[in-house]
């Protein structure tokens, strides 16, 4: 199989992989019966997925990128149809994607950290089995 | 080989149908937090939808840029709303002065 299309079964996987996991989050932020149970569906599913499709998409970009530098001669006009593909720097789109990724990483926990902690004070019950089950429950006597 | 310009369409197709239930979750969520919390998604999944968009016609290099300044609003956006919730008055605990 040439390189195209391992690159693209590749890309392929994760895509799925991702779709996978937001059939998940969804699923679980509509059917959860409480607040919390559904922020934790929201939060990890909807991180994982985000990550792993556009991961898919950056990998997608190399899948005619030249990494055996087999078509590089002594001229300008090889270069650059080595590093562009149409108008894009494709080494420069990846690193956008990949930076897409990591921004999505590091915020969206964030975010569900600081609406979990806003549902928290806002006064939100989290649904129990038995009362006073929840080891939190000493604070709201504070 | 595959086609993956069709795979392109169909993973945009099904993130478009997915963002569905979150949306129901915006007009039924019984609190403010829920919806903020689905809006959020929504955003999130729209930035990954742009990206979609941008590989299906070919401009992935402009679309990516958008992309991220979405997501970098959508960030902004949902941690302003849940400050703004957090300032209302403790009903428990909280910052006691």
């Amino acid at each position: 199989m040439d390189q195209a299309g391992i690159i693209t079964i590749i890309s392929v996987a994760l895509i799925a992989l991702g779709l996978l996991f937001f059939l998940g989050a969804a699923i679980g932020l509509f059917r959860f019966p409480d607040f919390y149970a559904r922020m934790h569906a929201a939060g990890k599913g909807d991180t994982l997925s985000s990550l792993l499709v556009v991961l898919g998409f950056a990998v997608y970009q190399l899948h005619d990128f030249d990494f055996t530098f087999s078509t590089l001669e002594f001229n300008l006009q090889s270069w650059k149809a080595w590093m562009f593909h149409g108008d894009g720097l494709i080494i420069l789109i990846v690193l956008k994607l990949i930076a897409i990724c990591a921004f999505i990483m590091i915020t969206s926990p964030t975010c569900t950290h600081a609406l979990m902690d806003a549902g928290w004070e806002d006064g939100i019950e989290p649904e129990l089995k038995e009362k006073g089950a929840n080891a939190l429950a000493k604070d709201i006597d504070g | 080989m595959i086609n993956f310009d069709q795979i392109v369409v169909w993973t945009g197709f099904a993130i478009f149908i997915l963002m569905i239930p979150a949306l129901l979750r915006v007009i039924t969520g019984p609190t403010a937090i829920d919806r903020i919390v689905a809006v959020n998604i929504i955003g999130t999944k729209t930035a990954v939808l742009l990206v979609v968009i941008g590989q299906k016609f070919g401009r992935v290099e402009m679309f990516v840029d958008f992309a991220l300044a979405y997501a970098l609003l959508n960030f902004v956006g949902s941690l302003a709303a849940s400050r703004f919730l957090h300032k209302s008055p403790p009903k428990r605990g909280g910052y006691e002065e």
